[in-house]
C-alpha cells in the first residue's frame, strides 16, 4: 500500500503541505467549477490541516497519520469509530463522540479535533477527494521532502 | 456454524461470554488466525455490541443508539459468530474441567477454548433505607442509561452519589437536562482514582462554573425516600432522582466458582489465559499485567479490554501471542474540557500549571512513569508511548519533551524510523508482537 513518508533532509520547512492539506479538506475545492483557489479559500482564516510542521533551528518535519498495520488508535477507540480500510485507517465522524483517546493513544501524535472540537480528523490520504491519487501534501510539497510511495 | 440440537445443547470451537470490547477484541483475534473454527457468543444483554462508555454521550444527544454500536451492523454474520443474546442465555455456569457452560434456560454450550469477559459490576454499598429510594439508578449499561432518561425532567434535582468517572460522566449527560446536579463523594477530591489534588481543583473549578455542586469527604449515612442524610455533615440533601457511581467491582463470579485462581481480579497471565484450562479472559473482570508497575493490575478501561480480548483470541486460535503492556489510560473530558492520564503517579512529579491547564509528568529513574494532563492534551500520545515503552528519558531530548509532547526530542535516525520507514505496527505494540512466546 502507498502511504506518506517524510524524509527530513529535504523539508523547507515552508508549511505549503499544511496549507495545500487544509484546502483540500474545506470542501472548497472545485477545479474548473467555480470553487476558489487555494489563496483565496483560506484568506483571513485559522487552518487546521491534518499535517504539521514541526520545526526547531534548521530542523523541519512533516507529521501526518503513519497508517500503521496495527494500529493503537484503531484498537483503543471506544466508540468502534476507527477502522481500517484496505490499509487505510479511517475515523467515522459520525460515530466519534470526541472522546480524544486516540490522542491519547497515538505515538505520532497524528490525530487532532476537527474545527468543532468534538470529533477527531487525521490524515486519510485524501482519499475521499481523489480516490487513490497523489494526496495534496504530496503535490503541494515543492522539494519532494513529502512522498507517496510503496515501501 | 453450530448445530443446534432438539435440546439445545449447543457446541462451538470457541464460547465467548460477553459481547462488549473484551468479547469483540476476541472475535477479531480468532479471526485473525482461523477464519473457519465456530464461534458462539453469549451475553445476558440481548442487544447488538455497544460502547458502554457512549452511554453519557447519549443523554447528552452526542450519539444514539445505531451510532453508538461498538461494530457494524453485520459483525456477527461477517465473523462467523453466532450469537446467544438475552437472559434466557446467561451463563450460569462453567465446568471447565467438561469444557461446559450451563445457561439459565438450561441449555448447555460444549466448547474447546472459552473467554470470559464478564465485565464489571457497579458497587453499591448497603446504605440504611437505600431500598426506600424509587428513583434510584446507576450508570453502566444501555438499560441504565434509558431508565434514567424517563426518570429526569427539567424539574429534576439529581443526587450522584460518586465523583469518579462514571459519576462525572452522568453528570454531564443529563446537566442540562434537569434542574439541578449534586455530587457527594467520599474522597476529599473528584475523580480520586485518576487525579491529584492540584488537578483535581482545576477540574471541580470548571464543573462548579457550569453549575455542578459537590459535597466531598462525605457519604451517606441513611437514605429516605426523597432524602439522603450525610454522614459527617449531618447535612439533609433532599432530591427527585438518585445515581449510585461509588464504583465498579470486577464481575469475577463465574470464574472464581469454577476455580479460577482470582485476587481482586481473575488472574490472567500474559497471553490471557486464566489458571484453569484453555480458559482465558479479558476485560474489567481480569487482572493482568501493567507494564509500569510491573504487577498483575486490574485495568478496567476499554482500551485494554479490547487488546486482552484480541491477544486472548489469537492464542485460542493456535497463536502465541503476549500482552504485557497494558497500563492505566484515560482520556474524559467535560464540556470541552479535556482530562488525560496514563501510568502510574510514581517519582519526581514536574508540573507546570495555571487557572484552566495543569500538567504532571512523573519521572523515576530516568523513565517516564506516568502523566496528568488538563486541558492542553494535544499529541499526548507521545508521552503515552514513553511510559508503554519505558523508553529510557535519556535517548531522548527530555526537556524539549517537557515543554510539549514532539517528535523533534527523538533522535534523528529514530525520527526517520518513525516517519520515513514502513510502519509495521504502532511503535509501542511493536515490542509485544515481536516478543511471541
Amino acid at each position: 500500500m502507498k502511504r506518506v513518508y517524510v524524509q527530513e533532509q529535504w523539508c523547507l520547512g515552508c508549511h505549503l503541505c499544511e496549507y495545500a492539506c487544509a484546502f483540500a479538506n474545506s470542501g472548497q475545492e472545485q477545479p474548473g467549477a467555480g470553487g476558489l483557489d487555494m489563496s483565496r479559500a483560506l484568506q483571513g482564516r485559522a487552518i487546521n490541516p491534518r499535517i504539521k510542521i514541526e520545526e526547531k533551528d534548521n530542523i523541519s518535519f512533516a507529521v501526518s497519520c503513519r497508517h500503521c498495520e496495527d494500529p493503537v488508535c484503531q484498537k483503543s477507540c471506544i466508540a468502534g469509530a476507527i477502522s481500517v480500510k484496505d490499509g487505510m485507517v479511517h475515523i467515522d465522524q459520525n460515530k466519534c463522540v470526541g472522546c480524544y483517546t486516540c490522542v491519547l493513544v497515538c505515538p505520532y501524535g497524528a490525530v487532532m479535533p476537527a474545527e468543532s472540537g468534538q470529533v477527531m480528523q487525521k490524515c486519510e490520504l485524501c482519499t475521499e477527494r481523489l480516490n487513490g491519487g497523489t494526496p495534496a501534501c504530496v503535490a503541494a510539497c515543492p522539494n519532494r521532502a513529502i512522498v507517496f510511495e510503496e515501501r | 456454524m453450530s448445530n443446534k440440537k432438539a435440546t439445545n445443547e449447543y457446541q462451538a470451537k470457541y464460547a465467548i461470554i460477553g459481547n462488549s470490547a473484551g468479547a469483540v477484541g476476541c472475535v477479531e483475534g480468532i479471526r485473525r488466525v482461523d477464519k473457519e473454527g465456530d464461534i458462539i457468543l453469549l451475553a445476558a444483554e440481548p442487544y447488538h455490541t455497544y460502547s458502554r462508555p457512549l452511554i453519557s454521550y447519549l443523554l447528552l444527544g452526542r450519539t444514539d443508539e445505531q451510532r453508538m454500536k461498538y461494530r457494524p451492523d453485520d459483525f456477527y454474520s461477517a465473523n462467523g459468530v453466532q450469537t446467544l443474546l438475552g437472559a434466557e442465555n446467561e451463563v450460569l455456569e462453567i465446568d471447565a474441567a467438561e469444557k461446559r457452560l450451563r445457561l439459565a434456560d438450561g441449555s448447555t454450550v460444549l466448547y474447546e477454548k472459552l473467554l470470559a469477559a464478564t465485565g464489571s459490576l457497579p458497587f453499591v454499598p448497603p446504605t440504611k433505607g437505600l431500598d426506600t429510594v424509587a428513583n434510584c439508578f446507576s450508570f453502566m449499561s444501555l438499560d441504565d442509561a434509558q431508565a434514567l432518561a424517563a426518570a429526569i425532567s427539567p424539574e429534576s434535582r439529581v443526587l450522584v452519589v460518586g465523583a469518579g468517572l462514571i459519576g462525572l460522566k452522568c453528570v454531564e449527560g443529563i446537566a442540562e437536562r434537569v434542574k439541578q446536579v449534586t455530587v457527594v463523594d467520599l474522597a476529599d477530591r473528584i475523580l480520586s482514582s485518576i487525579l491529584n489534588a492540584e488537578a483535581a481543583e482545576v477540574v471541580q473549578r470548571y464543573l462548579e462554573s457550569r453549575g455542578i455542586q459537590f459535597i466531598l469527604g462525605d457519604c451517606v449515612k441513611e437514605f429516605k425516600p426523597n432524602m439522603a442524610m450525610l454522614q459527617n455533615s449531618g447535612q439533609q440533601l433532599e432530591f427527585d432522582v438518585l445515581v449510585m457511581a461509588v464504583g465498579v467491582r470486577p464481575n469475577t463470579a463465574l470464574l472464581t466458582a469454577a476455580g479460577a485462581e482470582a485476587e481482586r481480579g481473575v488472574l490472567v497471565d500474559e497471553h490471557c489465559r486464566t489458571s484453569l484450562p484453555d480458559v482465558f479472559a479479558a476485560g474489567d473482570c481480569t487482572q493482568g499485567y501493567d507494564v509500569v508497575s510491573g504487577e498483575r493490575r486490574i485495568l478496567a478501561l476499554l482500551p485494554n479490554a479490547y487488546m486482552q480480548g484480541d491477544c486472548a483470541g489469537a492464542n485460542m486460535a493456535g497463536q502465541a501471542e503476549v500482552y504485557k503492556n497494558g497500563l492505566a489510560l484515560n482520556s474524559i473530558g467535560f464540556w470541552g474540557l479535556h482530562i488525560m492520564s496514563a501510568g502510574v503517579y510514581q517519582g519526581e512529579a514536574l508540573v507546570e500549571s495555571d487557572a484552566q491547564h495543569y500538567k504532571c509528568l512523573f519521572v523515576q529513574d530516568g523513565r517516564l512513569n506516568g502523566f496528568i494532563l488538563v486541558g492542553d492534551v494535544a499529541r499526548a500520545g507521545i508521552y503515552t508511548n514513553l511510559v508503554r515503552t519505558r523508553q529510557p528519558l535519556d535517548e531522548v531530548d527530555w526537556p524539549l519533551l517537557q515543554v510539549k509532547p514532539q517528535l523533534m526530542a527523538f533522535r534523528p535516525a529514530e525520527r526517520a524510523q518513525k516517519l520515513a520507514a514502513r510502519p509495521a505496527a504502532s511503535s509501542d505494540l511493536e515490542q509485544q508482537k515481536g516478543d511471541k512466546a
